[in-house]
């Protein structure tokens, strides 16, 4: 058999990276446009890995398992964001609040991990799009318990989380409590550019733990079913135990990760902040360059960076340069959702093209 | 009762439930103050709203690209003829086939290139379609801000370019199909007879593309890819044709869509559009890689029978809105359902 994989082509690099090197190219061009300091984007960079990095970490265990990219996480996120509304309306504050709403979050991401692994056990090859679809409706069941349950069936002592009619709690919630935390922590200031060290160090463990967990046997049964699910079933792994459990993991990742999240904001938009989490950390991911079937830690906080450098400098932009932030607006949501596009199809045609290839060697014609 | 129960799994579990939440709907809806009449009318005209939109995932799903989730795509299309014919301030059915008739070029080409996209991505469909869709929709917010309208309905007062967010067809070509020999009985009932007469003009139109030569190696090519190829049909090219078609019924029923309800809604209207229409042709039997005509029309119906009456039963039962979450939960619920159950093809 020749060798084809191995050859390394510019044509080939440009191909695998094409996601990456046009985020460059663009950012390249949009920086110095905007106008900002460079001091100012590294303080936005600085505060938007710390804010987003963990969420984008919840995605790396079910890609190892075969299961693509995990729309289900903003399940996680709701978990999350349950465990937020109660310790606020407790009055719980600081680390020990976030701790607190970490553990009400994580019971409730096992249960919602569990029904969506359960779920995407039945739905093979089509994980994303119903991890996605699952995604809505499990939106409109949060909607249900939190319009409708909360300070109804669930008491809520706080007034001012509670919308006027008496029960339902309000659009946004204040986390003045536990705002910005854990990210400073321990306060480190270089060249007047805090760094929220905190979240760092929190992040920093988890990736070890992720790549710790991939040399475990779990992780290894996982990479199997990742490569081919036939094949680790006659090998005598249990294919759906070890899908379900990397789905309940990256639920509950993704859990964490929105409490990180907001601590770094400060108010929960009740009704959006989850949407939009599930979007920008796939996007994000899959700046990096990692593809449905292939993310590395390196995808991740690449990822986040060039992501996010796009994000805050293309409204600006867009003001310099056609005159409406508007635009620049818009052209960010475009690229946002271009760009998993893009990068969705680019996996997809190649897969398809080994698969031809694949037929060709088999018939002997290459 | 074993045939109550054959009955069911016939029909399947969800669509039983929700035909059974609709019918109690309409029985409880009298003693809550809700007028019948004027509910099955409001049903009626949402009906034929909806109709079109619904039809356009039939080609797609018959030669086996899945669920069309590209379908803000072809509202695109309809966007562009339907922003064009007000340009041009043409009024009445005139307006109304003019939209059409502009919105028909953007509709193929946009559906050519989607066909060729979708050719390469086999398996991954759906997930690249909703993408697809949701991109054109943002690129599509820059262009609503940059080309160059003119008409002061239109764009926005104090700047004088970019076209507002809602835009009123009420002068133009408002209702023109709504209006067309409808039949008014009483101050509460009427129907929209125009409107259901187009979308039955339109289903008749699929119905007999599909029992040309082309419309059957389409459904052949769905229905068994390997099969199709030793007939020696095209497969792509089938696939391209269906697509693009999809996307032309698409910026039809957009169209309709906007005469019935009387407004253009541009930018981010048309983010979440293809959703509803997907549930409604699942819950009506259609399942990721078979759907006919019926399915259609009992969806579409069940679906928007289901839209109208649970604000209005639901909140003067329980004097709360819920029907927003109630609409999320079953009609993500029914794709969910239709998602899990797996292209097995039932032996008959």
């Amino acid at each position: 058999m020749k060798k084809r994989e191995a050859k390394f082509t510019i044509k080939r690099f440009l191909m695998t990276n094409i996601v990456p090197i046009l985020f460059i190219l663009l950012s390249a061009f949009a920086i110095p446009i905007s106008q900002f300091s460079a001091n100012y984007l590294i303080q936005e960079m600085l505060i938007r890995l710390a804010r987003n990095s963990f969420l984008v970490l919840s995605l790396l265990i079910p890609i190892i398992a075969g299961m693509g990219l995990n729309f289900g996480m903003v399940l996680g996120a709701m978990a999350g964001q349950i465990g937020l509304i109660l310790i606020t309306d407790w009055k719980i504050l600081g680390i020990p609040g976030m701790a607190l709403a970490a553990i009400i979050a994580t019971p409730l991401a096992i249960a919602l991990g569990w029904m969506c692994g359960t779920i995407l056990n039945r739905a093979k090859g089509r994980e994303m799009v119903t991890s996605y679809i699952l995604g809505f409706f499990v939106n409109g069941l949060y909607q249900l318990v939190v319009l409708y349950f909360f300070g109804y069936l669930i008491p809520i002592r706080s007034p001012e989380l509670v919308l006027s009619r008496g029960y339902g709690i309000r659009n946004a919630v204040n986390l003045l409590g536990i705002r910005n935390c854990l990210d400073y922590f321990i306060p480190v200031t270089i060249h007047g550019v805090k760094v929220p060290l905190g979240t760092f160090i929190v992040i920093a463990i988890f990736s070890a733990f992720i790549v710790w967990f991939r040399r475990t046997k779990l992780g290894q049964d996982m990479r199997a079913v990742g490569q081919d699910m036939e094949v680790a079933r006659s090998a005598g792994i249990a294919v759906e135990r070890t899908r379900l459990i990397s789905i309940v993991i990256s639920t509950v990742l993704a859990a964490y990760g929105q409490i990180i999240f907001l601590q770094n904001i400060g108010t929960l938009n009740t009704y959006n902040s989850h949407e939009q989490a599930g979007m920008f950390a796939i996007a994000a991911l899959l700046v990096g360059g990692a593809s449905v079937a292939k993310a590395t830690l390196p995808n991740v906080f690449v990822g986040v960076v060039l992501f996010h450098l796009m994000f805050v400098v293309s409204p600006m932009a867009g003001k310099y340069l056609i005159g409406q932030a508007q635009l620049g607006e818009y052209f960010r949501v475009f690229v946002s959702y271009g760009v998993v596009a893009l990068a969705l199809a680019i996996y997809e045609w190649r897969r398809a093209q080994e698969r031809a290839y694949a037929r060709r060697m088999f018939r002997g014609e290459a | 009762m074993d045939r109550i129960k054959k009955f069911i799994i016939d029909i399947g579990w969800p669509r039983a439930i929700i035909a059974l939440f609709l019918l109690a709907l309409f029985v409880i809806a009298p003693f809550v103050n809700v007028r019948l009449d004027s509910s099955i009318s409001d049903t009626l005209v949402r009906f034929g709203m909806n109709g079109v939109l619904v039809l356009a995932m039939v080609p797609m799903i018959q030669s086996g690209c899945g669920l069309n989730f590209g379908l803000p795509l072809g509202i695109i299309a309809g966007l562009l003829g339907a922003t064009m014919s007000l340009e041009f301030n043409a009024v009445g059915f005139l307006g109304f086939f003019m939209a059409i008739a502009l919105a028909t070029p953007f509709a193929l080409i946009f559906g050519w290139g989607y066909g060729q996209l979708l050719n390469r991505v086999k398996g991954g469909e759906m997930m690249i379609a909703t993408y697809v869709g949701f991109s054109s929709v943002a690129f599509m917010c820059i262009m609503w801000l940059l080309l160059p309208y003119n008409n002061p309905t239109m764009v926005w007062g104090y700047a004088g370019k970019g076209l507002r967010t809602t835009i009123s067809v009420q002068e133009y070509w408002g209702g023109v199909l709504n209006n067309f020999l409808s039949i008014r009985i009483g101050e509460f009932f009427y129907i929209p007879t125009g409107t259901i007469l187009f979308f039955a003009l339109m289903s008749l139109l699929i119905w007999m593309f599909f029992r040309t030569k082309m419309g059957t190696a389409i459904s052949a090519v769905g229905a068994n890819p390997d099969f199709a190829r030793a007939a020696g049909i095209n497969i792509d090219r089938m696939r391209t044709i269906s697509v693009m078609l999809s996307t032309l019924l698409g910026a039809i029923g957009i169209i309709v869509y906007e005469q019935s309800f009387g407004f253009i809604q541009l930018y981010m209207g048309p983010f979440f559009m293809a959703f509803p229409s997907v549930a409604a042709i699942l819950l009506g039997g259609a399942s990721i890689n078979r759907a006919t005509l019926t399915h259609v029309v009992i969806g579409t119906f069940l679906f928007q029978g289901i839209l109208t009456m649970t604000p209005s039963v639901i909140n003067s039962m329980l004097q709360t809105d819920m029907s927003e979450v109630i609409r999320i939960i079953a009609s993500n619920g029914m794709i969910l359902y239709a998602l899990t159950r797996g292209v097995r093809v039932k032996s008959r």
